[in-house]
């Protein structure tokens, strides 16, 4: 018995069970965030009066893209308000790409035939 | 223990220690996935919450819009045209509606102008006062008494004081709201006395909105109706990952993936192979060895999943998302300030578990089998 150390690789907690205290430490914080966020959450008297004022402005979209009108309005917009700038232009507005175009688009659609 | 949850535990305290042998590499794979998971994840977070909010909101929106139509533009509609649709059987209430867009260069944003319905007597507003959302609050600087300065696009001017500033819980659907009164509308933007921006009608009987609506469209040929479920539809699209900028992200972060599983599967280091070959030679058994490289793996994903959904929710409910609002402002300085109500879809997380998870692990078994049930001293070599 010459009473050496054990090597260095045998000391300390096992893996698994630093990995159980890593998994552990990761799902607290987000138990945390979730409770945190959840507490924070608005309170159903200021979700009604968003609804009330929708109903009341009678109003059509959020407020979200303003940068074009028919990403402010999409559910309104033309098919006129994509080629605003001229037959052939392309979107150029960047949220143009968030919003997709409403499916009716009203007086025509555009369509390509080969004759 | 049972022997069998023993023999897996040590297979693991083995993967860890493994992995521990190359910090810096499996740290920054780590990093780099969980970032990975933390870009696809806050979108997907974000697109959720706004359209849940958006489509509880925009329920509570007109039942049918009608808008007159030219050469495929939005024109302005007529007093006749709402004397026109006063008169379908059905129709419980026409309300012409006033509103329109200004560019304002002293706030460097667009506003949407309107006129409170004549219904709502809560948002009336008299002559030469005005009741702005709390973006425009926020980019004029305005507060309750202040004077309130816009100059439409002819140069007519309007003076208003700020008699009230909408509710910030409201900022989702009206940031960008100007209500005034009508006749400053339309002496501010030069409109006579019988035109109007659009028509919204309320329905007797809800479901007849569609009947009532292909009615009022044979009545008014020139005319667009748009109905709540159209409305609600163009809200279910917003941040859609069948286009745009969701698209691209979503396509990014699937060819980084699969970038991460190709080099995976083509093939194991020089080192690794060693350290499977002295494996088999002390009498590891194929199935262990490949149990150790999917636990591996399986840390190295699994991990660094949870630590990118974690750190989505963290930035999209706790921090509102900033880092996407230069991508949602565009060019727009206004852009409401959101506080949207966290919920988990099970399905997208699940979905997205699926599509980054799995195949980094399946792209491991192929190569480590491969080397495990090749020869140890031909592998050490």
């Amino acid at each position: 018995m010459t009473g050496r150390p054990l090597p260095r690789r045998l000391d300390g907690p096992r893996g698994s069970t630093l990995a159980a205290a890593a998994l552990a430490a990761v799902l607290a914080t987000g138990a945390v965030l979730v409770g945190v966020t959840l507490s924070e959450t608005h309170p159903a008297a200021d979700c009604a009066a968003a609804r009330d004022l929708v109903a009341a402005l009678a109003l059509s979209d959020v407020a979200l893209f303003t940068e074009a009108r028919y990403t402010r309005n999409p559910s309104l917009a033309d098919l006129h308000s994509a080629f605003q700038d001229g037959p052939g232009s392309l979107e150029h507005f960047p949220t143009g790409s968030l919003v997709m175009p409403p499916r009716d688009l009203p007086a025509g659609r555009l369509e390509a035939r080969e004759e | 223990m049972h022997p069998a949850l023993e023999r897996r535990r040590h297979l693991l305290d083995f993967a860890v220690r493994s992995l521990a042998r190359r910090p810096t590499k499996n740290l920054g794979l780590v990093v780099v996935y969980a970032l990975v998971v933390f870009l696809l994840a806050s979108v997907m977070l974000f697109g959720s919450a706004i359209r849940r909010e958006a489509g509880t909101l925009l329920a509570e929106g007109p039942e049918i819009t009608a808008q007159a139509m030219v050469m495929g533009r939005h024109d302005l509609a007529r007093t006749a045209d709402v004397e026109a649709l006063r008169g379908l059987r059905g129709v419980r209430r026409v309300e012409p509606r006033l509103w329109g867009y200004l560019w304002d260069t002293a706030g460097a944003a667009n506003y949407t102008l309107m006129v409170p319905l004549a219904s709502d007597a809560a948002h009336r507003v008299a002559k030469g006062k005005a009741i702005v959302g709390e973006g425009v609050a926020r980019a004029r600087k305005l507060a309750v008494g202040k004077m309130l300065f816009l100059v439409s696009p002819s140069g007519k001017f309007l003076k208003t004081t700020v008699a009230a500033i909408l509710p910030a819980s409201t900022a989702l659907v009206s940031s960008d709201l100007v209500l005034v009164e009508e006749s400053d509308f339309r002496a501010f933007f030069e409109l006579p006395a019988e035109v109007w921006t659009d028509v919204a009608l309320s329905v007797t009987n809800p479901a007849e909105v569609k009947t009532v609506a292909e009615k009022a469209a044979l009545r008014l040929p020139g005319f667009r109706f748009v109905t709540r479920s159209d409305m609600a539809r163009t809200a279910e699209a917003l941040f859609s990952w069948r286009e745009g900028f969701a698209l691209a992200l979503l396509a990014g972060g699937l060819l980084a993936f699969v970038i991460l599983a190709f080099d995976k599967a083509s093939g194991l280091s020089a080192e690794e192979k060693r350290e499977i070959g002295i494996l088999k030679a002390i009498g590891w058994e194929t199935s262990d060895v490949i149990a150790l490289k999917l636990w591996e793996g399986g840390l190295v994903s699994g991990f660094a999943f949870l630590v990118g959904v974690v750190a989505a929710w963290g930035h999209v409910f706790f921090f509102s998302a900033g880092l996407l609002e230069p991508v949602l402002k565009g060019w727009a300085t206004l852009y409401p300030r959101l506080a949207l109500e966290p919920s988990i879809d099970a399905l997208e997380l699940a979905t997205l578990g699926v599509l980054t998870v799995v195949p980094y692990i399946a792209a491991i078994l192929v190569p480590v089998w491969r080397t495990a049930s090749t020869d140890p001293d031909a592998v050490m070599r």
